[in-house]
């Protein structure tokens, strides 16, 4: 495994320089993410207009695959209905644990390919977790909706 | 002997957590010891020791080196001062047991805990030590077999010290390997792996602290066989990961110990651990993997 399968350029762009981190004001949607074993923290805020997410961003701290992970993951959800981000969270993750991956319609594969860089994780179990953080504190975000709740990889 | 905490934490009714503190016993205690912290960024001070909130009934416990950052710290001083209130003292002596001399007497801590796993025997086994008078006044913590002496329906008589403490089938081939493990390290003498840890620890610490972007945690500070480091702009469990595949096994975290991380204001840092089986060679190829990282990285001080 070659060190620069998992730290592609697009990772260590968006690692160190992501994009849509900040707050959103009076957010319909948000969640915490938080991995305890390494101390990352991760905050999603949405802006739902009806079906559809209208903003997106995160803030937190952590390591460049998981800020790269929530920079790119903003990118995409951004104008998505709920039942697309759905589509892709559950693509998502099983492209990054290897499971059988479920079908997608031809308008969210250019998405998918977007996230393809992130799937060198898998040759890093101990990684994955990072990968997937953002993801799942987005999850938890349209589930509570504005309680804030709190998701641990623990 | 000079022995050094790296922290100390508490009973529940009177806690004493200095910040130094490893985690598992933070959680023990409820309160925090004020008079002993971390006094500014990356230096561990002992402030105002000479009135601590202790209590007679009170024990406090206290790390011989800081797990996370390696800091020697003054035992001595703190039991002698914890003495004078009248608390008892355990001490975490994981740190210290495969690398120093330690004499409980000398020391007159009341309790000295440790683990089999830190000195290169089996995990799931320690020892804990105890004045034998306050393990006599002890009640059992758990019941089993060989725990007690006599039972009856009307009065059951317990064992005498240590077997009222080891309720159950004993833990037998740990105790066999732990037993080789004391015998390895006396074998090599505690004076010659002393010796060998303080000079590589000395070898990496000036290594490490002349490469552009990497900064030690605790500089300036007595340190012992570990070396806690940040290098800027990567973070630390980038960093293990690169270093991983270059063979190089380091810790990447709070290590158990997230009040001193957050006094330190750092998430994480990367720490290498040294032991009697390193040498010069694996602190170059330590350096020389952070150089491949910060070059990945495209950060101050990579080749490119």
């Amino acid at each position: 495994m070659d060190l620069r399968d998992l730290y592609q350029d697009i990772i260590l762009d968006h690692g160190q320089h992501p994009r849509n981190k900040r707050a959103i004001d009076h957010p319909s949607h948000f969640a915490h993410g938080n991995n305890p074993l390494c101390g990352d923290k991760v905050t999603i805020y949405l802006k739902m207009e009806g079906e559809r997410i209208a903003d997106v961003s995160f803030e937190g701290r952590g390591c460049a695959i998981s800020t790269a992970a929530a920079s790119l993951m903003t990118e995409i959800l951004k104008g998505k209905t709920v039942v697309e981000a759905d589509t892709l969270l559950r693509a998502y993750t099983a492209k990054l644990t290897g499971s059988a991956e479920p079908e997608i319609g031809a308008e969210l594969t250019d998405d998918l390919d977007r996230l393809e860089p992130l799937s060198g994780v898998r040759a890093f179990p101990i990684r994955v977790k990072c990968a997937t953080l953002p993801w799942r504190a987005f999850e938890a975000a349209l589930k509570g909706g504005a309680l804030g709740e709190t998701v641990k990889t623990e | 002997m000079r022995v050094l905490i790296g922290d100390a934490h508490i009973s529940n009714d009177l806690g004493a957590a200095p910040d130094v503190e490893h985690r598992s016993i933070i959680r023990i205690g409820h309160t925090r010891v004020k008079d002993l912290r971390v006094a500014r960024r990356h230096d561990i001070r002992i402030h105002g020791f000479t009135r601590p909130p202790l209590r007679s009934t009170s024990v406090s416990g206290d790390q011989v080196i800081a797990n996370a950052i390696g800091s020697l710290l003054p035992v001595e001083r703190i039991i002698r001062l914890a003495h004078t209130r009248g608390a008892k003292v355990l001490i975490d002596g994981c740190q210290a047991i495969p690398r120093m001399k330690v004499d409980v007497r000398a020391l007159d801590c009341d309790f000295y805990a440790f683990s089999g796993h830190k000195m290169y025997g089996p995990s799931g086994i320690g020892v804990l030590y105890g004045k034998l008078a306050l393990l006599d006044a002890m009640p059992p913590w758990q019941g089993g077999g060989d725990m007690i002496l006599n039972v009856t329906f009307e009065k059951t008589t317990y064992n005498e010290t240590p077997h009222k403490f080891e309720a159950g089938t004993p833990d037998i081939s740990g105790t066999i390997g732990l037993g080789m493990a004391v015998d390895y390290i006396e074998g090599i003498g505690r004076e010659r792996i002393f010796d060998h840890e303080e000079a590589l620890t000395g070898y990496g610490v000036d290594v490490l602290s002349q490469m552009p972007g990497v900064r030690l945690i605790g500089a300036g500070q007595r340190r012992f066989g570990v070396l806690s480091f940040e290098v800027e702009g990567i973070h630390p469990h980038d960093l293990a990961t690169i270093l991983d595949q270059h063979k190089v096994a380091v810790r990447a975290g709070h290590h158990c110990a997230q009040p001193l991380m957050d006094k330190l204001g750092l998430a994480a840092t990367t720490r290498a651990s040294l032991g009697i089986y390193n040498d010069e060679s694996d602190i170059d190829a330590l350096a020389d993997a952070i150089r491949a990282a910060q070059a990945i990285f495209g950060r101050p001080g990579s080749a490119r």
